[in-house]
Order: structure tokens, then C-alpha cells, then sequence
């Protein structure tokens, strides 16, 4: 009795343990929604003319390839109207995230930080508590030579800040420096 | 009952000078206890000779004999399975003696005390042993946390939640955790996964230092931990104990119960539950914001033990879900070095039981059934299935409304089935065979929409071992075994091209893509590992009062799933993980000896060790990877030669009936041999001082007083060159510097009153960190983020009836 109770449970443990076959499905394929590949930053003169572009891409996203980088050239002594767009280009269709940070836009801000031929840069937007973001900014070149302009996206920063990266805090969702030639 | 037997040892110390009065009014009182394994042996005769006093020790091992004259006496110990001895000694007031008994019939006891027993899992490996009174402290803690009261045994952290058992530096795959014979499969691959046991379960934890207990994983380069549950006697009982704790550090507590219902014919039934609630734990001076955890965990047992057959069916529950500190949660390199030099927190919130996000849930469940046969003069049979399901969810910080969304969603089943057969029925020769079979499977969710740290895989084992053992003489004991494991691992899994290429993949494991066309290479890896582990060693007792112990272990473990397929950033760590698959079993050949001597008032062991690992994994930074949101610090797992060194120290003494001190030191160093630089996370020397003050007559007075002195671990790897886009330059990152040493003081104390009808009420109260240090530990990974826990006082009321 004993006997055949233990080897109908040794049975079953047997069937459960064989049940489990190899399931040769192969598994779906992710494609990351949160990932920015692209950052574009359109800089069109105040006064008219060409808009200039500053573009960083980045394909494989986490992957080992860095960031392509995309410069042209400033005027000197002018006044820019800037706008940033940030794609995640993984997915198709291409999805835009500007949208996202934009509707999020109490939870994030843009930082400038600018060296050299770059006289200043003052944000021209706001989120639904007056603070900036930075997704539209004003950029005003100083005398012709090289500068540098970091743009830093931060998620749930501490708003509102002074506009540094250390008053802002919070965690990076972007951070790309562009040296650009300014003639 | 152990805690009888832990007072009586104790006890069992002390010499008295005290001149004593002529009168017949003295009484013997202690514990049989088996000599190797040392679980008490219930039915001894003890009589003392040339009188007509005598006892049988009861069902828990404990003896009295009152009326015992003063002078010279001898006592006459027999029992039906040992050899009787005769004990002299001097009496000159009542004293606690415990009686230990050479059991040459081990197994017979085993099978009384079946899946329980405090046995020694091996005999010539280094091993200690929880017991139930000190497990019962650490109950709002983690199973991590008291293993470190033995010694060599550290704990990888992620914050106080998270605690990994390290043993003689080596955690994670390194360390088996055998949780009531089954072996837990649980993602024990990863530094933030904890065990998934829940420490109330337990009724003692017995650590192997080693590989050397191969009959239940050939791969335990580092130790094994067994876990046993508490002892069900064969007797018409029924008990339980229910237990309340709360905690300053926290704010919060927890509740366990249990309930055992046991026959003489040998049927039995137990439950088991527990809940714990913590909010935010604090350090000195800030809150550790979002650390609270919430844990609930079941276990119903039953079964049949008899002599000769036996079974039971156990099920068990673990559910946690844990915060993991907020500013933890950092962007890219610059955020990191950030919180490396900012010191403080950036995250600071007021106190919250809230679990937010970051924060991680499991869920695991086990299920065992377990039979066994005894054969008349042969041995006996034991046949085991169990069957595992861990479901581990991590959620992240996360833009909309996927913070609701786990970022990790991985479902870990296994299935295994093993059977031995031990031929004992030769006093001195002893002989166990087994076979082993196990089936896992792994799903990793795709609805996260995060390319899977952990791919899809599939895995089989089949191990088998034999393992002997010959006691030469009453004074030495011998033993060997020989274990081989084939294990196959079918994974599938995604890679970005550029990864593929960048690895170099593409040159040497092309033929295992099976779908290129999409954005990303489907690849099917099928990686065979074929292990060998083999133990021998022997244990030499030149006088009662001294043992040496030496064993040899070579051991082969398998690369785990983390190690071959990581590849991904973590977003929690801000560290980009890469794992190889060209990495192969890595090779351990560890030496342990230990001496120790025990006298009558004093005693200490000293257990040196070396371990020579052949294409150790590791997993240390490398470099950085750049990415549109900055730089990442890259981490590898990488192999190379190894070796680990390092002694463990131990001195006891009995300063008087009431005062008895205890001193440990534990050393290790990790060498990285092929390189010549340091190991990391090789966990830095300590010193643990304690006194104890115990005064029985008051309702059963202990009080302790502990001083742990952790050093600084100067031996670390070398710190890492980033470039910081921040800061427009090379930065050195410190992400391998230690923190300074620290010493810690902790105080415990407690009081018992028993109660009619054999209940008792036990009340005790501890502080830990009790001077409110501020300090940081090397082995926790928030390290670089925030201190450690500051004082935690500890209130406890167990009623057991």
C-alpha cells in the first residue's frame, strides 16, 4: 500500500518533470521605447537666414558605437532662436520624445552650459509652473572663434534652479557637448 | 531545546574553586550530545559507580542526577548505539557537565531526526553551525546577516535589504544555499539578488567552507549553506512559538508563528508563517530614502518519519518586495561622480514606508517530496523531487507611465530530481552514491520594453557522486568523494549588431545566429560544460579535548547565465554589464586545515586556508562606453588566475560562572594572479570582541556586549580613468576605493519566564550600532551614495507553547 502510493507520486513527479518540453519559440524581439537616439538642434538667426544645425545620433543607443556628430557654423554676434527634437530611431515608425519631455516638462530641463564664443543662452519656454525647460531657447553668439555648448537633458530635477548642473540635480537622460566653430 | 543545549555548553566550561560542605546534596545536570554531529542522544544511561545513582537522558538529550556526594566520582555513560565511557571527575558543588558520545551509528540518529539533524555535512571540511537562539535574533534581518556571526562568512550588500552571504570572499554562484535539501535556484547570479529565504524558517544554518560537501553541488567554490528546519520529535506533541519583533531603525517589525503537531508512529504536520514591515531606514544623521521592505513567507510541512521508511511533503511561500535606495538611482558617469564626492545623499526625503521605484519584488515558491528506505543490513535509499518557480520583477525610474512597468521580469522554473543510496551497515566503512537530474527553464518578459539583461535559455544537469568514508581508529577518520556534472545551456538571445562586432563575435561564433534579418542578431547559443569535483581529507583527534582537520577540494563550476550572456546598461547602477561566451568553468583547488582545543575553561581554534582558482570569473570596470546620455562606466566579466588566502581565529574563555568572553578574527586577501593587482570585493579583516554576563537564577539573565572592528580593505583594484563630459576632461573615478575602517558596538540582552503547562515567555532586547556610528562598508554597493545604517534598537517577545 505504502509501496504504491510512493510510486504513483514518483510517477507523477516523473510525468511533471518530463511534461516540461523544450519550447523551441523563439523569443520576441524588444525594441526599446525609452531610448533617445537623437538629439537635433535647429538654430535659426533672429534676423533671418539659414538655420544651423547641431545633431548627435546614436543608432545602437547602449551599444559600443558613440555618438555621431553633426556641427555647423555659427555667425558671430547674432542672435539664434533655438529648438531641440529628440528621436528614438529604433523604433519604426520613428518616435518623437520631444513630445514626452514636453507634456513631462515640470520632471525635466534642459542646462546650458557654453564656453568661449558663445555669449549666453537664455531659455524661451516654460512648464505648467512657470519654470524653464529649455526644449526652446534663445542663443546669442559673442566675437568669431571656438566655443563649446553642453546640453544636458536631467530627469526630476530640482526646480526651480539657477540653471547649473549642480543646483539641477537629478539624472541625466542626455548629456552631449558640441565644439562649434564660431565666424 | 537547542538553547539547553547552548546554556549547558557553556556552562559546561566552568570550573569551580569553591570549597564544599560534606553533604550528599550536589546534582549533575547537562546534555548527551553525539560527539561529530552534536544533536543530543535521547536515552542514555548515566550512573555514577559505586552508588545507586543513575538517569536516562530525555528526548532532548538533557540529564540530572541529584544527591551526588562531593569527592572524586566517575560516571558510567551507556547507550544502545555507542560505546560506553567512563567519565571521572571531581565534584566539589553542582555542576553542568555535557556528555559526549562517539555515535558510530550516525545514520541511525539521522533517520530519527531526519531532515533536521545538526549533522556535520562533511567531515574534514571547515564548517560552524547557527543555532535556533541566534538565528531567532537576526528575525527582522536577512539569512545574510547571521550568517555572519560565524566565521570567514562576510555579506556582499545592496543597502540592508539586500544581503548576499559571502564566504572566505567568494558570494553569488560561488555559494550553494541548500535550503532544506533542495538547492536553491533563485538568480542567485546577480549582486543585488538576495536569497530568497526567509530566516524564520530556519531551525539552524550549518556553513561548509568549501566544495567539500559535494553530495549536494559540485560547484560551491566558495561554501555551502545548509539549511535545516527545526527538529520534530517522534512523540505525541503538540507545540509552537509565536514571536513579535520590533525595530527603532525601520520602524517597523514583524510577526512569526508556527505550529507543529507531531505522533508517536512517527506522522507529523507543521506550519509556518511570517510578515515583516519596514519603512525608510536612517543612518545618524539623514533618512535612507525609499529602503522600506515588505515580506510575508509560508511553509506547511508533513510527512511520516519512521525508522526504517519515511516521507514528507513540504511547500514553502517567499514573497518580498523591497525599495532600493533612491539616490542609488543615478543617469551616467557624471551623476556618479556626483555621489562619489558629494558625500551626502542627492536624494534626502522624510520618512516614508512607502516602496517606490526603484524597487524590486519575487516571488518564490518550493515544492518538495521526499521518500526513504532503509534496508536491513545494506543502507538506505533516499529519493527526492522538488520543483521552483522564482518570478523576480525590478522596476526602474522610467519616463510616463511605464514607472508602473518593470524594467526586469524574469521567471526562473526548475525541476530536479535526485536519489542516493548510503551503505552503512560496516561500522567503520561508510559509502554514498547519488544521481542527480534538473531542468530550468528561464522566460524573461519582452512586455518590459528593455532589451533583456538576462536572455531566454534553457538548461539541464545531471550530476552523480560518490563519496566514502573510513574511520580508522576511534582517533581518525578519513574521507573522500568524487563528484562529475554535465550541464547544458540552450539560450536564446538578442544582440545589436554592434555588439556582436565589437565582442568579436562575428569572427568566432557566426554559425550561432539563427535570424538576421531584423534590427537585431537572433542568436542561439548551446554551451556544454563538463565538471569534475573531488574531495579528499581526514580528521585526527589525538585527545578528546583536540581536533585537526585537513581536506583537499578541487571543484569545477559552470559559468552562470550572468556571466556568459549580461549585456545591457543597468539602469539602476548606471553601469553597462558585459558578459563573454567565451568564458569556460573556472578550476578551485582549496586546502583548509583547522586545529582546535577545548578545555575545561578555555578554548580556541585557528582554520587557515588558501584557494588557487584557475580562469576565475570576475566581473570588475573596465573603461567607459559613450552614449547620448554621457558616459558609462563599462563592467566585464573577464577570467583569470586567482588566489584567495586567509585564516580564521577563534579564543573563548569562561572567566567565571558568570563572565565568558569571545574573540574572532577573519582574514582574507584576493590575489589576481595573471595581473598581480588586487581581487575586488574581497571583503577587508575583522575583529569581533564579546563578553557575556549571564546570571540564570535571574529568570534566565544574559547580557552581551559585542565590539565588531572592521579595517580599512587596503587591497582593492585600481580606480578607473573616465572622461567626464561634464567637466570637459579626464576624471579619475574612485569607484574601487575603500571606505575607512569603522568599529561598531552592539549590546543584546534577554530574560525568560516560563510559564505552567511547559510554555514560556522569552523577552530580549538589542542594540545595534549602539553608539550611532556613522560609517561606510566596502562590501555594500550604496557605498558611494550613502552611509550605513545607524542605531538600530531591537525589542523581541517570543512565546513558545
Amino acid at each position: 500500500m505504502k509501496t504504491i502510493k510512493f510510486l504513483s507520486l514518483l510517477a507523477t513527479a516523473a510525468i511533471l518533470f518530463n511534461s516540461c518540453s523544450d519550447d523551441d519559440d523563439a523569443p520576441e524581439e524588444i525594441h526599446e521605447e525609452e531610448v533617445i537616439t537623437t538629439m537635433t538642434v535647429i538654430l535659426t538667426p533672429e534676423q533671418g537666414g539659414d538655420a544651423v544645425t547641431l545633431q548627435s545620433r546614436d543608432l545602437d543607443g547602449e551599444g559600443p558605437d558613440a555618438p555621431v556628430l553633426t556641427v555647423g557654423n555659427l555667425a558671430a554676434n547674432t542672435v539664434y532662436n533655438g529648438e531641440i527634437e529628440l528621436l528614438n530611431e529604433t523604433e519604426t515608425p520613428v518616435e518623437n520624445i520631444t513630445t514626452e519631455v514636453e507634456e513631462e516638462g515640470d520632471d525635466h530641463q534642459f542646462i546650458f552650459v557654453t564656453s568661449g564664443s558663445i555669449a549666453s543662452v537664455d531659455y524661451s519656454d516654460q512648464d505648467e509652473d512657470g519654470n524653464p525647460i529649455g526644449i526652446e531657447f534663445s542663443l546669442t553668439t559673442g566675437e568669431a572663434g571656438s566655443a563649446n555648448l553642453a546640453i544636458t537633458l536631467r530627469h526630476e530635477p530640482t526646480k526651480p534652479n539657477d540653471g547649473s548642473l549642480s543646483d539641477a540635480g537629478g539624472e541625466t537622460d542626455i548629456a552631449q557637448s558640441f565644439e562649434i566653430t564660431v565666424e | 531545546m537547542n538553547f539547553k543545549t547552548l546554556v549547558a555548553a557553556v556552562l559546561c566550561l566552568t570550573i569551580t574553586s569553591s570549597i564544599a560542605a560534606q553533604d550528599c546534596s550536589y546534582t549533575i545536570t547537562g546534555t548527551v550530545i553525539d560527539y561529530h554531529s552534536k544533536t543530543a542522544l535521547p536515552g542514555a544511561t548515566i550512573l555514577v559507580i559505586d552508588s545507586d545513582l543513575s538517569t536516562v537522558s530525555d528526548i532532548d538529550g538533557s540529564y540530572s542526577i541529584k544527591g551526588v556526594c562531593p569527592g572524586k566520582i566517575e560516571l558510567e555513560v551507556f547507550h544502545p548505539e555507542c560505546p560506553t565511557v567512563i567519565i571521572p571527575m571531581k565534584i566539589e558543588e553542582s555542576r553542568v557537565f555535557d556528555i559526549k558520545l562517539e555515535h558510530h551509528l550516525e545514520e541511525l540518529d539521522e533517520v530519527k531526526v531526519v531532515g533536521n539533524s545538526i549533522g556535520d555535512q562533511t567531515n574534514s571540511a571547515l564548517e560552524e553551525t547557527l543555532d535556533l537562539e541566534t538565528l531567532e535574533t537576526y528575525s527582522t534581518g536577512n539569512i545574510g546577516d547571521a550568517l555572519k556571526e560565524l566565521g570567514g562568512v562576510s555579506s556582499l550588500n545592496t543597502g540592508a535589504n539586500i544581503v548576499k552571504p559571502s564566504i572566505h570572499g567568494l558570494n553569488g554562484s560561488r555559494v550553494l544555499i541548500l535550503n532544506d535539501g533542495v538547492r536553491m535556484q533563485d538568480m542567485e547570479w546577480g549582486d543585488e539578488h538576495a536569497p530568497n529565504i526567509d530566516v524564520n524558517a530556519a531551525g539552524s544554518v550549518s556553513v561548509v567552507k568549501g566544495a567539500a560537501a559535494l553530495q549536494y553541488g559540485g560547484d560551491a567554490i566558495g561554501g555551502t549553506v545548509v539549511i535545516d528546519l527545526g527538529r520534530i520529535p517522534q512523540i505525541d506533541s503538540l507545540y509552537g512559538k509565536t514571536m513579535v519583533t520590533g525595530v527603532s531603525n525601520g520602524r517597523g517589525g514583524n510577526l512569526v508563528s508556527e505550529l507543529t503537531k507531531s505522533y508517536e508512529n512517527g506522522w507529523f504536520v507543521k506550519g509556518q508563517g511570517s510578515y515583516k514591515r519596514l519603512g525608510d531606514h536612517e543612518t545618524p544623521d539623514y533618512v535612507l530614502s525609499n529602503t522600506g521592505v515588505e515580506e510575508m513567507a509560508a511553509s506547511l510541512q508533513f510527512g511520516k518519519h519512521e525508522f526504517t521508511s519515511g516521507w514528507d511533503v513540504r511547500y514553502s511561500f517567499f514573497n518580498t518586495e523591497l525599495a532600493v535606495l533612491r539616490a542609488s538611482h543615478i543617469g551616467n558617469v557624471d551623476d556618479l561622480i556626483r555621489s562619489i564626492n558629494g558625500g551626502e545623499p542627492e536624494v534626502v526625503r522624510s520618512f516614508t514606508y512607502d516602496l517606490l521605484n526603484p524597487r524590486q519584488e519575487v516571488n518564490h515558491h518550493l515544492g518538495k517530496f521526499k521518500y526513504y528506505n532503509r534496508f536491513e543490513g545494506i543502507g538506505k535509499w533516499t529519493v527526492q523531487y522538488d520543483f521552483q518557480s522564482n518570478r523576480r520583477f525590478e522596476y526602474d525610474i522610467r519616463r510616463g507611465e511605464d514607472d508602473d512597468r518593470a524594467s526586469i521580469d524574469l521567471q526562473l522554473t526548475t525541476q530536479t530530481i535526485s536519489t542516493d543510496f548510503k551503505w552503512d551497515a560496516k561500522e567503520k566503512f561508510h559509502l554514498q552514491l547519488g544521481l542527480l537530474g534538473r531542468y530550468q527553464d528561464n522566460f524573461a518578459n519582452p512586455d518590459t520594453g528593455v532589451r533583456r539583461l538576462i536572455p531566454d535559455y534553457t538548461k539541464y544537469d545531471i550530476g552523480s557522486f560518490l563519496i566514502g568514508e573510513y574511520r580508522v581508529n576511534d582517533r581518525l577518520l578519513l574521507d573522500a568523494g568524487l563528484r562529475y556534472d554535465f550541464s547544458q545551456i540552450d539560450a536564446k538571445k538578442f544582440y545589436s549588431t554592434s555588439r556582436w562586432e565589437e565582442r568579436g563575435y562575428d569572427e568566432e561564433f557566426q554559425e550561432l545566429v539563427i535570424d538576421g534579418s531584423g534590427s537585431q542578431l537572433l542568436v542561439n547559443p548551446v554551451f556544454d560544460y563538463h565538471n569534475v569535483t573531488t574531495t579528499v581529507g581526514g580528521k585526527y583527534s589525538p585527545t578528546l579535548n583536540a581536533e585537526f582537520n585537513m581536506n583537499y577540494t578541487m571543484a569545477q563550476r559552470a559559468p552562470n547565465p550572468s556571466e556568459l550572456f549580461s549585456d545591457g546598461l543597468h539602469h539602476s547602477a548606471a553601469r553597462i554589464e558585459l558578459g563573454d561566451l567565451r568564458i569556460d568553468s573556472e578550476t578551485s583547488h582549496k586546502i583548509t586545515v583547522s586545529y582546535e582545543q577545548n578545555f575545561d575553561n578555555w578554548g580556541w581554534s585557528v582554520e587557515p586556508f588558501i584557494n588557487s582558482i584557475r580562469n576565475f570569473i570576475l566581473l570588475e570596470p573596465s573603461g567607459v562606453e559613450f552614449t547620448i546620455r554621457g558616459a558609462f562606466p563599462l563592467w566585464e566579466y573577464r577570467q583569470t588566475n586567482a588566489r584567495l588566502t586567509g585564516v580564521d581565529g577563534l579564543v573563548y574563555s569562561q572567566w567565571s560562572d558568570r563572565w565568558k568572553s569571545e574573540h574572532r578574527f577573519s582574514l582574507v586577501k584576493g590575489r589576481d594572479t595573471d595581473k598581480g593587482t588586487a581581487l575586488i570585493n574581497i571583503p577587508a579583516a575583522n575583529l569581533r570582541n564579546k563578553i557575556v554576563f549571564n546570571h540564570s537564577e535571574w529568570n534566565g539573565f544574559e547580557a552581551t556586549l559585542e565590539s565588531q572592528y572592521v579595517f580599512k580593505q587596503n587591497e582593492v583594484p585600481n580606480n578607473i580613468t573616465v572622461f567626464s563630459p561634464e567637466q570637459q576632461q579626464d576624471v579619475l573615478l574612485d569607484i574601487n576605493s575603500a571606505p575607512d575602517a569603522y568599529h561598531l558596538f552592539g549590546f543584546h540582552s534577554k530574560m525568560e519566564f516560563p510559564f505552567a503547562n511547559n510554555t514560556k515567555l522569552t523577552t530580549s532586547l538589542s542594540i545595534n550600532n549602539l553608539l550611532n556610528t556613522q560609517y561606510r562598508d566596502y562590501l555594500n554597493r550604496q557605498r558611494y551614495f550613502a552611509d550605513d545604517l545607524g542605531r538600530n534598537i531591537i525589542l523581541q517577545l517570543k512565546f513558545n507553547y
